[in-house]
């Protein structure tokens, strides 16, 4: 049973990622007595929702948002923030460098804390303290035991951030000491064996839980990471909105020259998505055969165009006709028609694909 | 007690749900949110996120590529 905090419950924000972890965190803590809140954070990067929608032959599959049902297993609230604008600043000037890819995990984690810290929309203040789902040695930029402080410090957090899988390899936090929680029942989880967690999951009867392979985010994928880094290269800037995080996410990117890319849809979903950005891109629509939409961004010339069509024509179903009919429609409503032979894969050079 | 109107066309999951989460925030208790939404995904994520809230889901609907449901705010 939790200590009483000013004759209430004591509150805590739980990060809710809608992995196993952070879902594991906040039972522990409810168990215990705990007021706990889920907060979850949309940065555009998250893996989860967005290509579930997008590519159609995922369709099949039961789509949910993971941090939903993770609050639903749990029977908490969740409060899921749009940080878009805010996170950019995480991403572009990350004070502890990013890991193995662009994923500034050091500085997100920091982020997130800080953040959670303040989402207690009941008392209009800060929670009490901050639970997350972090295990020490598990993650190597953010879960080590010499960067695991870094962020209970920078997130102004301090010793109100309460890591319950790994409470006892640290030292006793806020929460422990006022006996808010007990520290005896929580966990000293270490390094990155999964089957305590596992164990954990069993005991409490979660099953069908989410277990995203590399991560709940596109910086650490390195094709994605390459993507995001040409977008800068080709802007000339370290800068992002977030459409151009999301069509980062769908299609072939092929940059046959500095000035200008391709988005190839790769299938109907895709094709579909990226259809509503057609009036904002110049496209290619294939016309005498099925195939893919293609956006091309940037200012190509006349032989650009030329070269862009044959290349989107080496994607449709005239891959093998000796002339397709594309259509390049500019953002102005014009139209100008192309009769084309489509690309031979081997004129097609390999380092025009971005993020391979 | 009123009835409001939010269109989520074009935007992709989770972002219906915090447009959702955001004005029925400013809703009083039993005024009613109509949300129009294309993604697919929020047939799953707004249920789910009125079931987390307790608000109550009167209405949802799917009529081609839109979904349409209608939410009592219970604060
Ligand atoms: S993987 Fe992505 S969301 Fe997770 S801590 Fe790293 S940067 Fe943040």
């Amino acid at each position: 049973m939790a200590g009483y905090r000013n004759g209430r419950r004591p509150r805590a924000a739980a990060l809710i990622s809608g992995g196993l972890d952070s879902m594991l965190a906040a039972k522990v803590v409810l168990d215990q007595g705990v007021d706990v809140e889920g907060v979850n954070f949309f940065t555009g990067f998250c893996v989860e929702g967005h290509t579930h929608a997008i590519r159609k032959r995922e369709r099949s599959k039961v789509k949910r948002n993971n941090a939903l049902w993770s609050a639903e297993q749990l029977g908490i609230k969740l409060h899921i923030v749009d940080v878009i604008d805010d996170y950019k600043d995480v991403v572009l000037n990350p004070k502890h460098g990013y890991g193995a890819n662009l994923n500034p995990c050091l500085d997100c984690k920091t982020f997130m804390v800080k953040n959670a810290l303040t989402e207690d929309l009941v008392t209009d203040g800060e929670f009490d303290f901050v639970i997350t789902g972090e295990v020490v040695g598990q993650r190597p930029m953010s879960q080590r035991s010499d960067t695991m402080p870094v962020i209970a410090r920078e997130s102004g957090a301090g010793d109100r951030l309460l890591r319950p899988l790994s409470a006892r390899n640290l030292p006793p936090t806020l929460p422990e000491r006022q006996g808010w929680v007990d520290r005896n029942k929580l966990y000293g989880f270490h390094g990155r064996d999964r089957k305590p967690q596992i164990a954990l999951a069993e005991r409490y009867g979660f099953t069908d839980y989410a277990q995203p392979a590399g991560g709940c985010c596109f910086l650490t994928d390195p094709r994605y990471s390459r993507k995001l880094k040409d977008l800068w290269d080709a802007k000339g800037e370290r800068d992002y909105e977030l459409d151009d995080i999301m069509l980062l996410k769908v299609g072939r990117h092929l940059r046959p020259a500095p000035n200008y890319k391709l988005i190839v849809g790769r299938e109907e979903g895709e094709n579909n998505f990226l259809a509503g950005y057609r009036h904002r891109f110049l496209h290619l629509r294939m016309v005498s055969h099925d195939g893919p939409l293609t956006l091309i961004d940037g200012r190509p010339n006349a032989d650009h165009l030329t070269l862009a069509a044959r290349i989107a024509a080496r994607y449709s179903q005239g891959r093998d006709a000796e002339a397709v009919r594309v259509d390049a429609c500019h953002v102005d409503g014009v139209t100008e028609q192309f009769v084309v032979a489509p690309l031979a894969p081997w004129e097609i050079d390999p380092r025009w694909h971005i993020g391979t | 007690m009123s009835a409001h109107h939010l269109d989520t066309l074009g935007l992709l999951c989770p972002l219906p749900v915090i447009r959702t989460q955001d004005r029925i925030k400013t809703l009083a208790c039993g005024d009613t949110l109509e949300v129009v939404a294309s993604d697919p995904g929020t047939l799953h994520d707004i249920p789910a996120w009125c079931r987390v809230h307790g608000h109550v889901l009167l209405e949802s609907a799917q009529q081609d590529d839109r979904f349409r449901f209608l939410i009592e705010a219970r604060h």
